[in-house]
C-alpha cells in the first residue's frame, strides 16, 4: 500500500513525503495513515488496499475533515488519549530505524544520565522506581540488578528475554519493531549498572520481521557508536547479539532460556543457584523481559519518582496491556496499574467483535486464569490478581464470547502443557497428559454422575500435585486456567458439548 | 559420481562451511542448526556426527537438541510451510473450525506434507498477531483474520495447482 501511495506521489508530483512509522497499536483502524500538519497529526483509517486509489484522488490532505475515513487528530482518539504511554511513548510516532527521530524524542537521555552515575546509583534508581519484571513473574528489577552487581566475576551478562510465547501478547514484538533503540538503550544501561559488557537478546523464531528490524537497529547503533568499545563516546564498552529460539514455549522460562542460549535442550534448571549469581555460561546474569529493559531509559532520564508516581500498592509504573481475541477494538493499551479489567474490556476493547455477550477472559497468557464477569472489577494490580488465583503476567488479555466451551479450554491448557513441557520434572511431563485424559473421561461420563464427580476430584488432586511438585511455572501454573474453568464455569463440565 | 552421493557431498560441504563459520561462537549449536536449516530446509541426520565432532559433543547430545525444539526438522519440508496458530487468542476467534477446514482441504494432518510435496502443515503456538486473530504464517509472511474462505485464498495464492479436495 505504501508502495502504491509512493508511486502516486511520484507520478502526480504530489506535495507529500511518506514516513513509515511503527504501529500506534489501534489495529482495528489499520492501515492507518497520518498527516503531519506541522501542528499535530491527523489520522485516517482504515485505509485498506482497495481504498487507496479513491483516497489519493480525493486529495485527502486538502479536505481532510470531510473524508469518510477522517478520524481527527490522532492524539485525540479516545483509545490513545486515555492511555498513559510511558514505555511506549515513542511507539507509532517515530520511524523505528531513525536514530535522528529517536534522539529527537528523548532517546539516549537515560544513557547519558547513566554514564555519569556510579553503578550503585543506577541500580538504586531502578530499585526506587519500583519497576518489577514485566515478563510475567513481576520480580523487583532493582533487587535482581543489585544481586548481579554484588556478585564478583570476571564476566557478566545482560540477557533480554524476547521469547514472547504467551497467547494474547505482542507488546515485546511491537516495541522491538516500532522502537528498537529503546531496548538497546535499556540493555546498555543494565550493562553499566551491573558491570556487564555483553548482552544477548533471545528472540523467538516465530517473529521473523522482528528479527530483521532489530538486527538492523543493532547494526545502526553499532555504526553510530552506541554499542561497541566506546559507548556514546565514553570509555565503557557494551555489545549485543541476537539469538533465535526454535519454537519452544518453555524457553521463555529464564533458566530454560539460558540452557538454550548455551546450545542445549531447553530444560529448566533447579534454583538456586539464581541466574543473578550463576546464570549464562555460569556467570552472573541480569535476565529481564523486553518491556522491563525498555522501561529503564525513561526511568533514568526522568528520575525514579516520575515512574514510581504511576500505579497503586506495590505495582508501580505502567503496564502495556494487550487486548486480544474476541474484542472489537483490539490493540495495545499502556495504563498505570490500578484501573480495572472492565475498563479495558468495555471502554477500550468496545465489547466482543462477534457481537455476542462476553463470557470469559483469560489474563496473563496460557498459564493465567479464566475470569468470569464477577471478577472483572478486580484492580489491575499484581497482588489483587494473585489474591483471586489469577495473574497479570505479561499483560495479555484474551476475551471469549458465549460460544466458548470452558471444558475444552481447560483441556487445551493441559494439552498445551503436555506439548511444551521440557520433560525435566514428572508432575508437568506426566501430569499434563493424565490431565487431558481425565478431562476426556469427565466429558464421556455425562450419563454417570458418580464417575463424573470422581473424575473431577481426581483432576483437582492432579492440579494440587502439579502446583506443589513442578520445577517451574509451566507445570506449576497450568492448573490455574484449569481450576478457574472448573470453579467459575462448572456447567461446562456437565455436558459433552 | 552418481547423483545421490553428489548430493550428499553438496550437503556436507554446506554444513562444513556453516560449522566452520560459527563453531567458535559461545553456545554455537543453535546458531549452527538454524543456519543449516535456513540453507537446506532441514537438518540432515547424516550431518549430525560431523556437527557433534566439530563442537566436541556426542551425537546423542546434538540429536537430543534437534529433537527438543519443534522448529528443527530432520526431513525436507514441502515447498510451502503453512503454520496455523492454535493458541487461545486465535481459538476465541474461531481457529478450531478453520484448522479442521485446513486439514480437510489439504487432506493432511499437522506435521504432514501433501502428497504432491507442496504444503507442509504445522501447528504454531502464537505468532504475536493476537489483535488480528486467527493468524496463519506461510514462510515469513503472516496472515490476519483467517477464516475458512481466507484460508482457501491463501492456499490458492501459493502458486500451485488447486489442492484436490477430499
Amino acid at each position: 500500500m505504501a508502495a502504491s501511495l509512493q508511486h502516486a506521489i511520484e507520478q502526480q508530483q504530489l506535495p507529500l513525503e511518506i514516513v513509515r512509522n511503527g504501529s500506534r497499536g489501534m489495529y482495528w483502524l489499520e492501515p492507518l495513515i497520518e498527516i503531519d500538519t506541522g501542528h499535530g497529526r491527523i489520522a485516517f483509517g482504515p485505509v485498506t488496499r482497495d481504498k487507496v486509489g479513491e483516497f489519493i484522488t480525493s486529495r485527502f490532505w486538502e479536505h481532510s475533515t470531510e473524508h469518510p475515513l477522517y478520524l481527527g487528530p490522532t492524539e485525540d482518539i479516545p483509545y490513545l488519549k486515555n492511555q498513559q504511554r510511558v514505555t511506549f511513548a515513542r511507539v507509532g510516532l517515530i520511524n523505528p530505524l531513525s536514530l535522528e527521530d529517536y534522539c529527537a524524542h528523548n532517546g539516549f537521555k537515560g544513557l547519558q544520565a547513566a554514564l555519569n552515575m556510579p553503578a550503585q546509583d543506577i541500580v538504586t534508581c531502578i530499585t526506587d522506581s519500583g519497576l518489577r519484571g514485566r515478563g510475567g513473574a513481576a520480580f523487583p528489577t532493582g533487587i535482581k540488578w543489585q544481586t548481579v552487581l554484588d556478585t564478583p566475576s570476571d564476566r557478566k551478562y545482560v540477557v533480554c528475554n524476547a521469547d514472547e510465547g504467551d497467547s494474547g501478547t505482542f507488546s515485546d514484538r511491537m516495541l522491538m519493531e516500532s522502537d528498537p533503540f529503546s531496548l538497546i538503550e535499556g540493555m546498555v544501561i543494565a550493562g553499566l549498572a551491573v558491570g556487564a559488557d555483553l548482552g544477548y537478546i533471545y528472540l523467538r523464531e516465530e517473529y521473523p520481521l522482528t528479527k530483521q528490524i532489530f538486527e538492523e537497529a543493532i547494526e545502526i547503533a553499532r555504526v553510530n557508536g552506541y554499542l561497541g568499545k566506546t559507548v556514546a563516546g565514553s570509555d565503557r564498552q557494551f555489545d549485543l547479539e541476537l539469538r533465535l529460539g526454535a519454537g519452544a514455549y518453555i524457553c521463555g522460562e529464564e533458566t530454560s532460556m539460558l540452557e538454550s542460549l548455551e546450545g542445549k535442550r531447553g530444560e529448566v534448571r533447579p534454583k538456586p543457584p539464581l541466574p543473578a549469581v550463576k546464570g549464562l555460561f555460569g556467570k552472573p546474569s541480569v535476565i529481564n523481559n523486553v518491556i522491563t529493559l525498555a522501561s529503564v531509559p525513561t526511568i533514568l532520564a526522568h528520575g525514579p519518582a516520575v515512574y514510581q508516581g504511576y500505579g497503586i500498592g506495590n505495582s508501580r509504573g505502567t503496564l502495556p496491556f494487550q487486548l486480544a481475541g474476541n474484542l472489537k477494538h483490539t490493540g495495545l493499551v499502556e495504563l498505570a496499574f490500578g484501573g480495572t479489567l472492565r475498563v479495558l474490556l468495555k471502554d477500550f476493547g468496545g465489547g466482543t467483535r462477534s457481537g455476542k455477550p462476553m463470557r470469559a477472559v483469560q489474563v496473563g497468557g496460557p498459564l493465567g486464569a479464566y475470569l468470569p464477569e464477577s471478577q472483572w472489577d478486580t484492580p489491575l494490580d499484581y497482588e489483587a490478581f494473585l489474591a483471586i488465583d489469577a495473574m497479570l503476567g505479561h499483560g495479555g488479555v484474551v476475551a471469549f464470547d458465549e460460544s466458548v466451551d470452558m471444558c475444552e479450554q481447560a483441556r487445551f491448557s493441559l494439552e498445551f502443557c503436555s506439548i511444551e513441557s521440557c520433560g525435566k520434572c514428572t508432575p508437568c511431563r506426566i501430569g499434563s497428559v493424565r490431565g487431558t485424559e481425565v478431562i476426556d473421561r469427565i466429558r464421556q461420563a455425562v450419563e454417570n454422575e458418580e464417575k463424573r464427580v470422581e473424575s473431577i476430584e481426581l483432576l483437582e488432586e492432579l492440579c494440587d500435585t502439579m502446583i506443589d511438585g513442578s520445577l517451574c511455572a509451566m507445570g506449576g501454573m497450568t492448573p490455574f486456567p484449569v481450576r478457574s474453568a472448573l470453579l467459575h464455569f462448572p456447567e461446562d463440565f456437565k455436558s459433552s458439548a | 559420481m552418481n547423483k545421490i552421493s553428489h548430493r550428499q557431498s553438496e550437503l556436507a560441504k554446506h554444513v562444513a562451511d556453516i560449522v566452520q563459520e560459527l563453531k567458535l561462537e559461545q553456545g554455537a549449536l543453535l546458531p549452527i542448526l538454524h543456519a543449516v536449516q535456513d540453507e537446506l530446509g532441514y537438518v540432515p541426520p547424516e550431518s549430525v556426527p560431523f556437527i557433534a565432532d566439530s563442537l566436541n559433543l556426542s551425537r546423542a547430545e546434538v540429536h537430543g537438541v534437534i529433537g527438543f525444539y519443534h522448529y528443527f526438522r530432520s526431513s525436507p519440508p514441502g515447498r510451502y510451510t503453512v503454520q496455523i496458530c492454535r493458541a487461545e487468542s486465535c481459538q476465541s476467534m474461531g481457529s478450531r473450525v478453520m484448522e479442521d477446514h485446513a486439514k480437510e482441504l489439504l487432506g493432511i494432518d499437522f506435521h504432514e506434507t501433501t502428497a504432491d510435496g507442496e504444503v507442509t502443515l504445522l501447528p504454531v503456538y502464537c505468532l504475536g498477531n493476537c489483535a488480528c486473530s486467527p493468524s496463519v504464517r506461510v514462510g515469513n509472511e503472516i496472515f490476519s483474520h483467517v477464516d475458512k474462505i481466507r484460508f482457501d485464498t491463501i492456499i490458492d495464492g501459493l502458486g500451485h495447482q488447486a489442492v484436490e479436495v477430499k
